[in-house]
């Protein structure tokens, strides 16, 4: 088989035209994607992180067919996508998050026989093949339940089902975990690391940076349609090498203290998570300078819960990337 | 084939669960035997009630093939399913087939629950001319309906919004093809567009088996240009298909 690579992509864009209104119609143009070189190898888990809209899906997209590049190359197993489509096409899954994606008023067993023959897996191997998935996925005794009954879980497991059910080569994971359970979520990375380990290539774009974390060999990071960064976890949280982070739990922060903690000498970035009443906020600064008690002090009259000290996490170090882009 | 076979069998299970299409199709039928009776009551030619509850069954056919290929890939857009079919390594036509020859069958039902309920209500009487002419009639009717629907969803791949397109076919299509009047009645610049569409020739076979005439012509045309239908069908699916994926109208974002 032809190339060592995986999935090779040079220069990929992608620009979305939209079209608004009938009568007068007002075109607009989005450059979702604006040139994105990757390599990965074979059975490598490559992760690719970003903001809401960063591009990622697109760059998925694009790599598995569904879109065609506005301008660069992308190569699957050494096939161009644009030109080598069903090549392509017969050694990758696709599995993404959320609910869709699957015929609701069929039964789990039927939407994986209808896919399994649509994807050319041979009659004789089709029973046996299923039936594996299902025990894989843990869905074995619901599968004669229609699609329409199954939890949000156990969608998103039978759409993995059925993205391994050809056995591909390379496996496109958009955000798999969403809506998944922590016990399932653990599951899914044991059985997407089996996977790789076992020599297939993946690639996945997740929201959860400790998945990210435990599971990738690689791992880009893009925004706003371009890598701004790209190595292992350990590479990439040495972005906040030589950073302290402070993290504070608050209540009802004003804006003008958080313009404030941004203000002060050796922060670099202050990032605020809301979590019900409760806001966390993370105040990255330079390792030398102790600035605790300056964000105390910024701090004064807010209701203030648990205040520690840390290490910077890839979290960290992907808040870093993404604000300097 | 098996793969044609497994496809139509899953897509027409999948729509005869949906409570929507089971009460339209429990419903459409008795309406049109209704208002095939009633048109031709009034008209006082009784012996023409069978000959027009036929035209209304097929009417129920093509409304069905017509609006299970479009709704049924617009549904799928929805669901998110287009896509994933689409990317299965086969030609398009092998996966959208299934599709609309799963809707043309739901339409041989509300065909034949149309006879049944002009029959149980009006007492329309089911002598056919040719039983079994009638039935390979139907037959010939359904399949070159269901290759017409694929030529229809090609294009219904294609554009986002599918259904603004489907609406406005719906009834010339019922007149053309002299489903519900005779086409010697239409202005002659409509001859050669009927003469084109197999649902003309399909309904003609039908209306042959039932009151008597030459069937067998007619399901050959109709099947002959059914499967011209599904060539240009497929040929177009491959060009659309790649238009979808630079367009990006796959999915619905
Ligand atoms: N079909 C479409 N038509 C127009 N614009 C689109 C379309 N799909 C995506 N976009 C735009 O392209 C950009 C990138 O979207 P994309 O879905 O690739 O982001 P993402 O990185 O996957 O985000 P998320 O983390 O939310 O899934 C966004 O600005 C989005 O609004
Ligand atoms: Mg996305």
């Amino acid at each position: 088989m032809g190339s060592e690579y995986a999935i090779e992509a040079e220069g990929l864009r992608r620009t979305y035209r939209t079209r608004t209104g009938w009568l007068k119609p007002r075109r607009s143009e989005v450059e979702a994607v604006r040139g994105i070189d990757l390599t990965v190898r074979r059975g490598e888990l490559f992760g690719l992180l970003g903001p809401n809209g960063a591009g990622k899906t697109t760059t998925i997209k694009m790599l598995n067919t569904l879109l065609i590049p506005t301008a660069g190359t992308a190569r699957i197993c050494g096939f161009d996508v644009v030109t080598r489509t069903r090549e392509v096409r017969r050694r990758i899954g696709y599995v993404f998050g959320g609910d869709r994606g699957l015929y609701d008023r069929l039964s789990g067993l039927d939407n994986l026989r209808y896919f399994a023959e649509l994807y050319g897996v041979p009659p004789h191997q089709q029973k046996s093949a299923i039936a594996e998935l299902l025990d894989l996925v843990g869905l074995t005794g619901r599968e004669h339940e229609r699609v329409e009954g199954y939890s949000r879980g156990m969608r998103q497991r039978l759409h993995i089902a059925r993205g391994l059910l050809h056995d591909p080569d390379v496996l496109f994971l958009d955000e798999p975990s969403i809506g998944v359970d922590p016990v399932a979520a653990r599951e899914l990375r044991r059985t997407v690391g089996n996977l790789a380990a076992n020599g297939t290539t993946v690639l996945l774009t997740t929201h959860y940076m400790a998945e990210a974390d435990e599971l990738c060999d690689r791992i880009a990071v893009i925004a706003d349609g371009r890598l701004q960064a790209l190595g292992t976890p350990a590479e990439l949280r040495s972005h906040a090498d030589g950073r302290r982070v402070v993290e504070v739990e608050a209540y009802g922060v004003p804006d003008s203290a958080i313009a404030a903690l941004r203000g002060l000498p050796g922060v670099r970035e202050t990032a605020v998570e809301e979590r019900g009443t409760l806001q966390l906020l993370t105040v990255q600064s330079d390792a030398h300078l102790d600035v605790q008690g300056d964000v105390l002090r910024e701090l004064a009259g807010v209701r203030l819960g648990r205040v520690a000290s840390r290490e910077p996490t890839l979290e960290d170090a992907y808040v870093a990337i993404v604000n300097a882009a | 084939m098996r793969t044609l076979l497994i496809g139509t069998l899953m897509h027409a299970k999948h729509m005869s669960r949906s409570p929507f299409e089971v009460s339209l199709a429990l419903v459409i039928p008795v309406v049109q035997a209704t208002m095939a009776v009633h048109l031709f009551r009034a008209g006082q030619e009784p012996h023409r009630l069978l000959e027009a509850a036929v035209g209304a069954g097929l009417m129920g056919v093509w409304s069905s093939v017509l609006f299970g290929s479009g709704g049924a890939i617009q549904n799928q857009r929805w669901q998110g399913t287009l896509e994933m079919i689409i990317m299965a390594p086969r030609r398009p036509v092998t996966v959208l087939l299934p599709i609309t020859a799963a809707t043309a069958i739901t339409g041989t039902y509300a065909m034949l629950a149309t006879l049944l309920w002009g029959r149980l209500l009006y007492g329309i009487p089911l002598d056919l001319a040719r039983p079994y002419a009638f039935l390979a009639a139907t037959l010939a009717c359904v399949a070159g309906l269901g290759m017409f629907g694929l030529l229809l969803a090609s294009t219904f791949v294609l554009l986002r919004n599918a259904n603004a397109l489907a609406n406005p076919l719906e009834y010339p299509i019922w007149l053309l093809s002299g489903m519900l009047v005779p086409i010697s009645v239409l202005p002659s610049w409509t001859v050669p567009i009927a003469a084109v569409l197999p649902t003309t020739w399909g309904a003609r076979a039908v209306r042959e088996a039932t009151v008597g005439g030459p069937v067998w012509p007619s399901i050959g045309i109709c099947l002959a240009i059914g499967t011209g239908c599904l060539l240009l069908g497929a040929y177009c699916l491959t060009s659309f298909e790649r238009r979808a994926r630079a367009a990006a109208t796959l999915a619905l974002s």
